[in-house]
């Protein structure tokens, strides 16, 4: 069926060269069985795009020749969604793009809408939106320290690290309801008050993931073949980074030294010692090393935002918002650290309910264009270790 | 001719059970090890009869070939994987006279005919009019090429030290301190075999992450389930020859001996699962680096300490 469908295409583009191989070959008539190149479809429905991104490889033998991501299978227009929505709405939308990281894609919104209004978050509301944020890091970077795994071949990790998400998971829903889609940001601060004693469940939580990750790290990290298969594979030069715009934790495997935790803090980080995780190599084991360093820097910052929300005082946890909420005319850019990279809001408003453009800048785009430089030259079997190195969730890329 | 009768239906019952058994084992001890429960459900008592229930599924689902495919091909391929391990089995003594066939050649026989069975991927993976299939089937077929020639020379090591080629020849001359000496032929011989099974560390050929099961992709309903039997008639019949070749086969204290043979077989059955559960997949070019700057190497070490053990 693949050979046919490029049948069709071919007929637009005249240049593409388009071999059938195997039995297949009897489906592209006229043509001899050579050593051109083989077109290689993967995805959209593939296991290792992670939904429904789609790279056209040009093969030579195993070697790949060119690569092209091409995205969109999964375009919500969400940007235009988010001009019909008044504010509250938009916590929703905006929270499903990057649906592994469903709370910091609420923290960008909320804080743009609160920095047009000028409005002082609750102190009590800042402490538990900075630990709701690295639980949400941490639930986040569990995902692809199994997955990756999984991408390679070894299939238990996926397993682990799913039990070490329901531990966490269960204090995130008896929080706010959700699994996925936490809806736990409000304007002005959090939904609800913190439940009783669910600071000391969650001190257990993350000490029960701290205490149980070396059955992961022992499984792969010194793991002989997991090194071969990793090390040296899909090099990221700092240049093309920049180029690029790549930015998270597959930015710092490369060296590029930049958190918006520490060197531009929002909400409570600036109160916090953000260790920020970097690798000079660049290659897949390096972006790997860095999700698994930064897991455990997001516990300890997580302890450090439970021990201090223990110490204050009683309090509000949000503000109380008018009927309609309105922000004012004006523009603001507000961008955080998401657990994938920099995820950015540009809100427009001209003073209505809802806004005039709220532009999204999501990690996992910026981060897959850059495919198209790194696969050419590596063999076909790599393309599932580079690919699932670059850590990416689809609705972050077509939005 | 009755006998005769008679050990071809106990093959054949053994061919039809042992790998269930071993599926029902991966199924369970897998899990166990990834904490979860494995089957629960099916038949029960802690889900035994599931892979009946698979294959009872498997049997009514809709026999699918694809239009670009060469049907007759893609036809016969899953028989041709399956039916070389059946043949083999019938050559493997499991106890003193408890065998199908006892052939002269039987060690020569048993290595020519598990050969053929790699054959049914490349076919697969050629018909199936599927580009992912028909890199597997290249995968499949470099791979056989590379791993045969370890596997045939730490085979011959023992041949030579028994100084027969029947395998039960090989069994009644093995001494326990075969053990150490012929330990890296055992160890070759197995890595080999593991890697002519593609299972993993060696499943390159059908990695289903990235080329989604490769010659299988386009199979469905019993013909996949007769290539996920001949999976693991193939673990069989490979920890079957890896206990008739190094292990000493029936030799044992206590035991009756055709039990230690299958206690010998499921020791191993357990450590090619076990490798599955611990192990990440091997890229292509590792897997060639691995067999001849590796395992060969080491084979022709196994066979030049035999030949000199031999002579001394």
């Amino acid at each position: 069926m693949i050979d046919r469908a490029w049948e069709h295409e071919s007929v637009s583009e005249p240049k593409e060269i388009v071999v059938g191989v195997g039995a297949g070959a009897s489906a592209v008539p006229g043509k001899e069985l050579a050593t051109e190149d083989m077109v290689l479809n993967i995805g959209p429905q593939h296991p290792s795009t992670h939904g429904v991104l789609r790279l056209r490889l040009a093969l030579d033998g195993e070697r790949i020749a060119t690569a092209e991501p091409i995205i969109g299978y999964m375009h919500r227009g969400a940007e235009k969604l988010f001009e019909v929505r008044d504010y509250r709405q938009i916590i929703v939308l905006a929270n499903r793009h990057d649906w592994l990281s469903a709370f910091a894609n609420e923290l960008g919104v909320v804080i743009a809408v609160e920095r047009m209004l000028g409005m002082e978050v609750p102190v009590r509301a800042v402490w538990a939106r900075t630990l709701l944020a690295e639980l949400n890091r941490v639930l986040n970077h569990l995902m692809f320290l199994g997955s990756y795994p999984l991408e390679l071949g070894a299939i238990t990790p996926v397993f682990y690290a799913f039990r070490e998400r329901e531990t966490i998971q269960a204090v995130m829903e008896e929080i706010s309801g959700g699994r996925m889609h936490y809806m736990f940001n409000r304007v002005g601060g959090l939904k609800e008050d913190l439940p009783l004693g669910w600071l000391e469940r969650t001190g257990r939580a993350v000490a029960d993931v701290r205490r149980r990750l070396p059955d992961i790290e022992n499984l792969i990290m010194g793991n002989e073949i997991f090194l071969a298969r990793t090390t040296g594979v899909g090099v990221l030069d700092r240049e093309t980074i920049l180029q690029y715009g790549v930015s998270g934790p597959i930015a710092r495997a490369s060296g590029v030294d930049l958190d918006l935790r520490r060197d531009e803090p929002y909400l409570a980080y600036g109160e916090l010692p953000v260790k920020v995780v970097t690798r000079s190599a660049g290659d897949c084991h390096a972006r790997f090393e860095v999700l698994h360093d930064q897991l455990k820097v997001s516990l300890d910052l997580a302890d450090a935002c439970l021990e201090r929300l223990r110490q204050l005082p009683p309090g509000p946890i949000n503000q109380r918002l008018p009927k309609i909420l309105k922000a004012p005319e004006g523009h603001t850019y507000a961008w955080t650290e998401s657990p994938l990279g920099l995820n950015g809001y540009y809100l427009v408003s001209r003073g209505e309910k809802t806004p005039w453009r709220l532009k999204l800048r999501s990690a996992s785009f910026n981060n897959v264009q850059v495919l198209r430089e790194m696969l050419p030259g590596n063999l076909l079997a790599d393309m599932v270790a580079i690919l699932g190195s670059m850590f990416f969730v689809v609705g972050d890329i077509d939005k | 001719m009755l006998e005769i009768a008679l050990r071809l239906v106990v093959i054949i019952g053994a061919f039809l059970l042992l790998p269930l058994i071993v599926g029902q084992l991966e199924h369970k001890a897998m899990a166990h090890m990834q904490s979860r429960l494995g089957p629960m459900y099916a038949g029960g008592f802690h889900g035994w009869a599931q892979l009946i229930a698979d294959g009872v599924k498997f049997v009514q689902k809709e026999d699918v070939i694809p239009a670009a495919a060469d049907r007759a091909v893609f036809k016969i391929a899953p028989a041709v994987a399956l039916v070389p391990y059946l043949i083999v089995m019938i050559v493997i003594p499991v106890g003193p006279g408890l065998y199908g066939v006892d052939l002269d050649a039987g060690l020569f026989f048993v290595l020519a005919v598990m050969g053929v069975g790699v054959l049914g991927s490349i076919m697969a993976g050629w018909s199936s009019g599927n580009k992912y299939s028909v890199l597997g089937g290249m995968r499949s077929a470099a791979q056989l090429m590379s791993y045969e020639l370890p596997l045939v020379l730490a085979a011959s090591s023992v041949a030579m030290a028994a100084g027969t080629l029947s395998l039960t020849g090989i069994v009644e001359a093995w001494q326990w301190w075969w053990l150490p000496w012929q330990a890296i032929g055992a160890i070759v011989f197995f890595v080999a075999g593991l890697a002519e099974l593609r299972r993993p560390p060696f499943d390159m050929p059908i990695a289903e992450s990235e080329i989604i099961m490769g010659p299988m992709t386009e199979y469905t309903g019993i013909r996949f389930a007769l290539f996920m039997l001949a999976e693991y008639v193939g673990i069989v019949v490979l920890s079957a020859l890896t206990t008739v070749l190094f292990l000493g086969g029936w030799h044992g204290p206590w035991l009756p001996g055709p039990v230690w043979t299958l206690i010998k077989i499921f020791v191993l059955a357990f450590v090619v699962i076990w490798v599955r559960v611990s192990y990440p997949r091997m890229r292509e070019d590792q897997l060639q680096k691995l067999a001849w700057v590796g395992l060969v190497p080491l084979a022709l070490v196994q066979l030049a300490l035999t030949g000199v053990v031999k002579v001394l």
